[in-house]
């Protein structure tokens, strides 16, 4: 999904999930770390405030990630 | 040298399964920890009767397919010491089928037992499984179907390479044996010379009759990296997902797995996901987080106050979502095409895409 959507809307796609390895074989160029498969942006551990702030700074990242110059697959 | 009548000695095989397939439970099990049972368990049984009869399954180790994934490199460490324990001569995993996680155990796992161990294994999985393209130059992956429903025809084919190469017979070609080719060439001679067969391959060719190419050209399914957003602040950002996040009811009706849809919604004006007004379509993974708070996997609460606080742009009001379990490649290719033309038609500057 993450290759064709970039083909076809020709902008910037960052891809935020928890198993790296299978974003990096199935070929997304920008790559954002998650927390976990049922919860990559977020962790019901926590309290609603940290958890919302953990979850700003995964998000940040996704934007770090597409305001990025890169010319190859790059995890953030 | 064995006397007459002395017992054979076996050949001791060990089978690694995931939780669904090691009989401990669904996805709210899918985070157990390593361990392991003597003897077969589940599919073990039927792989037993399917090997030679000088192979016995020892015992099987069992792991969560989340626990692996979220902890490749201790899982793999666990692992390989429990199947070390039953000192065995060959380690067979899964079969997988399209089950990403699990397959990603299975090649994870075998790829380390041969290196660490210095014995055979093999494992079998569905070709678009992620697993296969990580692993399949490593090691024997034998080609099943994409489902459990496969299991009848994927067990003999697991069982019939797997006895070969614990009789330490010289195992053929990829297309002979049923494996996944692992890219390695070896050289032999053949009754007619190149450049006949290859005249006779570019005569089909010609009158478009099938023909197998002898080097199949590598497949470099790349998309290059476009540019960079330059203003944030006036970027317009879309969000997606294969974690399932619909509104409740899900009205589209996605499918918890081989999804045949993707749906659109309308967020405009909403600046957090609940549990009342969200939930997750999606079977595999545990739900109960997602239904909590959908924005866990879809993070509109956060990009809203990135909005207000003038970081972004815009989020873009429709985010698109469908289930990214067992689907195809195929039809992930389709629907992200289709979402893509919307996108593009929204004049959006950038995608966040989430996966679970």
């Amino acid at each position: 999904m993450v290759k064709e959507l970039e083909e076809v809307v020709d902008v910037p796609v960052v891809h935020v999930c928890t198993v790296v390895p299978i974003s990096l074989t199935v070929g997304a160029n920008r790559i954002d770390p998650a927390i976990a498969i049922p919860y990559p942006l977020g962790n019901p551990q926590l309290n609603q405030e940290e958890e919302f702030a953990l979850r700003r700074s995964i998000v940040e990242k996704a934007l770090q990630a597409l305001t990025t110059e890169i010319s190859e697959q790059t995890v953030f | 040298m064995l006397e007459k009548g002395e017992a054979v000695v076996a050949i001791r095989v060990v089978h690694y399964l995931n939780q669904f397939f090691g009989q401990i439970g669904g996805e709210e099990k899918a985070d157990t920890i390593p361990f392991c049972k003597n003897g077969p368990v589940g599919p073990g049984t039927a792989l037993v009767n399917a090997l030679d009869k000088d192979m016995t399954i020892v015992g099987t180790v069992i792991c969560g397919d989340t626990y692996f994934n979220e902890n490749i490199d201790i899982a793999t460490k666990e692992i390989v010491g429990l199947v070390a324990g039953f000192n065995p001569d060959l380690l067979i995993a899964g079969p997988a089928f399209n089950a990403g996680r699990y397959g990603l155990a299975c090649g994870a796992v075998c790829t380390a037992v041969q290196k660490k161990l210095q014995i055979p294994v093999v494992t079998g999985m569905y070709e678009e499984n992620p697993g296969a393209d990580m692993y399949k130059k490593d090691i024997y992956i034998v080609k099943t179907g994409n489902s459990a429903a496969q299991m009848r025809n994927a067990i003999p084919a697991l069982a019939r390479l797997a006895s070969r190469i614990a009789n330490g017979d010289v195992i053929g070609s990829p297309a002979e044996e049923g494996y996944l080719a692992r890219g390695i060439r070896k050289n032999v001679f053949h009754e007619q010379r190149g450049s006949a067969r290859a005249v006779e391959m570019l005569l089909k060719k010609l009158k478009g009759v099938p023909f197998v190419t002898e080097y199949p050209m590598p497949v470099f399914d790349r998309v290059s990296p476009r540019a960079a957003i330059k203003h944030l602040s006036q970027a317009k950002i879309a969000l997606v997902t294969s974690g399932g996040i619909v509104p409740k009811g899900n009205p589209d009706r996605i499918e918890s797995s081989s999804a045949s849809k993707f749906g659109r919604y309308d967020i405009s004006g909403m600046n957090d996901l609940t549990a009342e007004t969200y939930e997750t379509a999606h079977g595999g993974y545990d739900p109960v987080y997602a239904n909590q708070d959908a924005d866990r996997v879809l993070p509109v609460d956060v990009m809203r106050k990135l909005e207000q606080e003038g970081i972004i742009g815009q989020l873009h009001n429709i985010y698109y979502a469908t289930v990214g379990n067992g689907t195809s490649v195929a039809n992930a290719k389709k629907y992200a095409h289709a979402i893509g033309e919307e996108l593009k038609h929204a004049q959006v500057d950038g995608i966040i895409l989430t996966s679970t």
